[in-house]
């Protein structure tokens, strides 16, 4: 009978390694069950021709998500295209990118901000950030405001403002976060469903693109062929702000 | 005498603001600062960028002690390292009145991101900071040990520090050397890598034209050994003994930051060139701010006159011999970079990164202008007044002379 070929030292190194293969593959299988794919990426066509520069997106995103005196999470800029022949202001409502490679993400030094796995938008851990307001220098689009604590004045009967942002409904009380924070826009994160789905008829919609008077804020699922936004980028010719940076911006414009 | 007169009632009289300045961060909060959301940083991350590069340039001074055995500077080693533990803390503090949430500072320990530059600031800051209170603990050793016996307050203290170590042996000492000798080689390497990485900070942050550059991270360095030679200049003509006792190691030091200031003229010089030539409009907008904007005394009289072109005058002039003169010119370098601070920060977050913003709003919060309100400066002379009690008090309790010279000992090391 002939002698195994197959020497003890030989059958242990390949146990091992066929060890370590498997536990590769099942981190793998663990990792891909436990993280959720991503389901959308939201984001934002906007019209810049059909902007009439009224500036309701302002305060619908004031009034929605009670941001203080400092604190815009969309602004409507009049500049004139640089370079272009006449000086007749183009109205461009900004609000936060949601940049596929966010350079405000890398820099928090204690992981306060991150890009949402399921639907790509980047959020503040309000209970997490430091206020360094690093992000808020990084940001190549003044996306982000800090919040220093500032009040509008209100009658006293109105009581402290409640912001419903990422369903935490905070009272504004001194001392206590989002005061100290960084903050930016959100999408409206709170109006999504429980599967983080947005409803436009029934008005869980950005407050922005909800509010557009003359139908300049397009938003919807840049991943789903079928929508207004997806749409619209193939049929009509789109420009992101500072490509030069790579930060891939999720909000694009028409001119 | 009448120096060090002058340097305590100064800092005594520092106390006041910083005592107000305080109450109203406490009470407060950040609401009268003149900050905003396109110039979220101004004058405490200035001044602590400032007191970061004093901190690290006087360490890598006393590291031409206790690593390059260079014995000139000897009698001066013990008050490098003192002038680097004295202004870290006060970093610290600006960094804290700055923050939002200061009571979340120790979240950097906890929830480290390894991606994030301020992190990586923040562990060598820390590294730094335990390298050199230990290193300082095994100079002053044997000295504190001694120092027990002295009567009232300074005995008393000495004491305290010494924690509980009663060696006085000559194998004692000649152990604190070897200790001193590994840490200072650690510090070393940490000082240059601390301040490297605070101009690291700033960068990467790419869309920052004015500081998006290489050299930044360099300039960081130098300027960092620069002003912290310049503070060595300058303290040692005030403390132990003053200039009478130091004349030599004055004149030295003055030659040293004679150098180290051709070198930043060269750096920035390159900077600034490269920037201007390659026409960014955002660079170019910093710089216009810098020479010509609301505050151009900041870099005319500030940086080039006071900082370099006085200084220079002195030092490469006969004048340079004489260490009361180099010791002003110290103090004019000194005063040039808390303008080279205050233009890095400012100016660079100036440019709007978004055209029309600052009209598009109309919200102090949200404009491209930024000067310090009262409240800021308060707060920011303030620490200026703790760092001079902070340094007066070591010297007056810490042996920081050299009655018993632990190091060199070039054979050992």
């Amino acid at each position: 009978m002939e002698e195994s070929a197959i020497s003890r030292r030989d059958l242990l190194k390949h146990a091992a390694a066929g060890a370590v293969a498997t536990s590769i593959v099942a981190n793998q299988a663990v990792a891909a069950a436990t993280m959720p794919p991503r389901k959308h990426r939201w984001g934002m066509v906007i019209d810049t021709q059909r902007c009439v520069g009224c500036e309701a997106c302002v305060i619908a995103c004031k009034v929605e998500n009670q941001t203080p005196p400092g604190v815009y999470y969309t602004v409507v800029t009049h500049e004139p295209l640089p370079g272009g022949t006449t000086d007749r202001p183009v109205f461009m409502t900004k609000p936060c990118f949601h940049c596929e490679n966010p350079p405000c993400v890398p820099v928090c030094p204690v992981h306060a901000t991150y890009k949402r796995e399921s639907d790509g938008i980047v959020v503040v851990d309000y209970d997490r950030c430091i206020g360094c307001r690093y992000c808020i220098v990084a940001c190549p689009y003044a996306a982000r405001y800090a919040d220093f604590g500032d009040d509008y004045e209100f009658l006293p009967a109105a009581g402290a403002p409640v912001s419903p942002e990422y369903k935490q409904y905070r009272v504004r009380t001194a001392g206590q976060s989002p005061i100290g924070n960084a903050r930016k826009c959100t999408f409206c994160l709170h109006l999504q469903d429980e599967s983080g789905n947005y409803d436009e008829a029934s008005g869980r919609w950005p407050a922005c693109a909800k509010t557009c008077t003359g139908h300049a804020i397009h938003f919807g699922d840049l991943d789903d062929p079928g929508s207004v936004v997806s749409r619209l980028l193939r049929e009509r010719n789109a420009i992101r702000l500072k490509e030069e940076l790579g930060t891939k911006p999720n909000v694009f414009y028409l001119l | 005498m009448t120096l060090k007169r002058a340097f305590w009632i100064l800092g005594i009289a520092g106390l006041i603001p910083l005592a107000i300045g305080l109450y109203i961060r406490l009470v407060m909060g950040r609401e009268l600062t003149n900050l905003g959301s396109i110039v979220p940083w101004g004058l405490w991350i200035a001044q602590y960028i400032y007191l970061a590069g004093l901190s690290a340039g006087a360490y890598v001074v006393s590291a031409l002690v206790y690593v390059f055995h260079v014995e000139r500077l000897e009698p001066i080693g013990r008050l490098a390292v003192f002038a680097a533990i004295v202004s870290l803390p006060l970093g610290l503090l600006a960094v804290l009145l700055d923050l939002g949430h200061w009571e979340r500072f120790w979240y950097v320990a906890a929830f480290w991101n390894l991606s994030s530059p301020m992190a990586w600031m923040i562990l060598l800051y820390s590294a730094f900071m335990v390298v050199v209170l230990i290193q300082f603990w095994f100079l002053m050793r044997r000295d504190l040990v001694a120092a027990r016996s002295t009567p009232g307050w300074r005995g008393r203290v000495a004491g305290v520090l010494a924690l509980g170590s009663r060696e006085t042996s000559d194998a004692g000492a000649s152990r604190d050397a070897r200790v001193v000798a590994v840490l200072a080689r650690i510090g070393l390497v940490l000082a240059v890598l601390f301040p490297t990485m605070v101009g690291g900070l700033f960068g990467v942050v790419s869309s920052r034209s004015y500081w998006y550059s290489g050299l930044f991270p360099v300039v960081f360095a130098l300027s960092a050994v620069a002003s912290g030679a310049a503070l060595l200049a300058l303290v040692s003509s005030i403390f132990q003994d003053g200039w009478r006792a130091h004349r030599d190691l004055i004149v030295t030091l003055g030659k040293i930051l004679l150098g180290l200031l051709f070198l930043e003229l060269l750096l920035q010089a390159a900077e600034i060139g490269v920037g201007l030539y390659a026409n960014d409009p955002a660079f170019h907008e910093s710089v216009m701010l810098v020479m010509f904007g609301p505050y151009w005394f900041v870099f005319w009289i500030g940086e080039v006159a006071i900082g370099f072109l006085i200084p220079v005058a002195i030092l490469a002039s006969s004048l340079g011999r004489d260490p009361r003169f180099v010791a002003l010119a110290a103090l004019g370098s000194l005063v040039g970079f808390v303008g080279l601070r205050l233009n890095i920060v400012i100016p660079g977050l100036s440019p709007q990164e978004i055209a029309g913003l600052s009209e598009a709003v109309w919200d102090p919060r949200v404009s491209p202008n930024y000067f310090p309100s009262l409240f800021e400066w308060l707060l920011a002379i303030g620490m200026v007044g703790l760092w001079l009690v902070l340094f007066g008090l070591g010297e007056l309790f810490l042996p920081l002379g050299r009655e018993h010279p632990v190091a060199p000992q070039p054979s050992e090391a």
